[in-house]
């Protein structure tokens, strides 16, 4: 099928496929699932600024259905949301910034790269580890204290705690996410550190704020998961329109994935009802590894996937 | 449980091939009336364009995401 907005030839078979997949990544782990899209669709031959723009387009769509399931299932918070849209799209211009700066400079691929990989990695790594040690500490538990001991947690939450006392006012209460009080500023500095990577490198970067959500902000797993999707929906918007007065979006193949997304983001969304938060945690970890191998490939061969 | 696990799988899989015609027919209405246009309209008018694509994604999503949600509960509903 053509495309005239890019001039790409491509299945609208393989883009519900695509889309499908990277719906379940999405609904299940909260994340945009470009280091996937962005490839996919040069696979097919999509110039590289019209990949990174219609796949924002097509984050904006799968981002509202997997929101709106986890709000039916309770996993949203709106305030925390719409704070942490303000920061994480200051963040973006930010890291849109550093790129050009980098652009002048004559090393931006280099540095990007080089970023990229220890960020993957090193989220990777922690995340794994905080994992397998908060599951090995609740089962070292007795039966009764698991039992009782229903909520979410993690290996950190001490952090999260002193976090929490941190007196730096405006302080605010996020009551659907069982926060008393927190700073204000904490939560714009979480979203505009997580802009700041998405501008920087790209997509949504669900794969920062997600994880910085549940351990800096002290916000259980599924509610971190379904408010950053809420959050995302602003912030790709943004993007998307910036992209598309630039030309670099092609709204016809961002529709057609978005049909696959729909039906992808709901089996997401509501598989995590099965699992503990420890447990998405942990099957969070190879995705941050998918994106550092593929910086690699790209490093190393010289062809972008 | 097991029988409900299979009820469940069998409604998604109706679903399934349901929400792909729905799909197909929708790729060509689409891309036949509005394809001409959008394409018109990114080379002549960007900032209505941007405007019209996050209308069009979001739209979109939002009835997709009712046609999905219909389909599986008028299909869990005939199943059980």
């Amino acid at each position: 099928m053509f495309f005239p907005i890019s001039g790409a030839h491509i299945s609208p078979i393989y883009l519900a496929i695509v889309g499908f997949l990277i719906g379940i990544l999405g609904g299940f782990f909260g994340v945009g699932g470009s280091f996937i899209a962005g490839p996919a669709l040069r696979a097919m031959g999509v110039d590289w600024n019209f990949a990174v723009g219609t796949d924002l387009a097509h984050i904006v769509g799968k981002s509202v259905v997997a929101a709106k399931r986890h709000r039916a299932l309770g996993n949203v918070d709106l305030k925390l949301g719409l704070i942490m849209a303000l920061g994480t799209i200051g963040g973006a211009e930010g890291g849109a910034q550093l790129i050009q700066m980098l652009k002048r400079a004559g090393n931006v691929n280099l540095v990007v790269s080089i970023v990229s990989i220890v960020i993957y990695c090193s989220i990777s790594a922690f995340m794994l580890w905080e994992g397998v040690k908060t599951l090995q500490t609740q089962s070292k538990r007795t039966e009764a204290g698991r039992k009782a001991l229903k909520k979410d947690e993690s290996a950190f939450q001490h952090i999260a705690h002193a976090i929490h006392r941190l007196r730096l006012p405006p302080m605010i209460s996020l009551p659907v996410s069982g926060v008393k009080a927190i700073s204000l500023w904490v939560i714009l500095a979480v979203a505009f550190v997580g802009g700041l990577f998405s501008g920087f490198l790209g997509g949504g970067a669900g794969y920062i704020r997600m994880p910085s959500m549940v351990y800096v902000l002290g916000i259980p797993t599924h509610l971190a998961v379904g408010t950053d999707l809420f959050e995302i929906i602003i912030s790709a918007s943004y993007g998307t329109f910036s992209h598309a007065i630039k030309g670099n979006v092609d709204i016809l193949i961002a529709l057609v994935m978005n049909t696959g997304a729909a039906v992808g983001a709901q089996i997401g969304a509501i598989s995590t009802q099965y699992f503990a938060g420890p447990k998405i945690r942990l099957a969070f970890v190879p995705l941050p590894l998918i994106g550092a191998a593929i910086v690699i490939y790209t490093m190393m061969t010289g062809h972008k996937l | 449980m097991k029988k409900e696990t299979a009820k469940t799988f069998r409604a998604f899989l109706i679903e399934l091939v349901i929400y792909a015609v729905l799909v197909v027919g929708y790729f060509f209405l689409v891309l036949h009336f509005l394809g001409e246009w959008l394409y018109q309209l990114e080379t002549r008018h960007r900032y209505t364009y941007g405007g019209v694509a996050i209308l069009l994604i979001i739209g979109q999503a939002v009835v997709l995401e009712g046609v999905t949600t219909f389909l599986l509960r008028m299909l869990r509903g005939r199943s059980e």
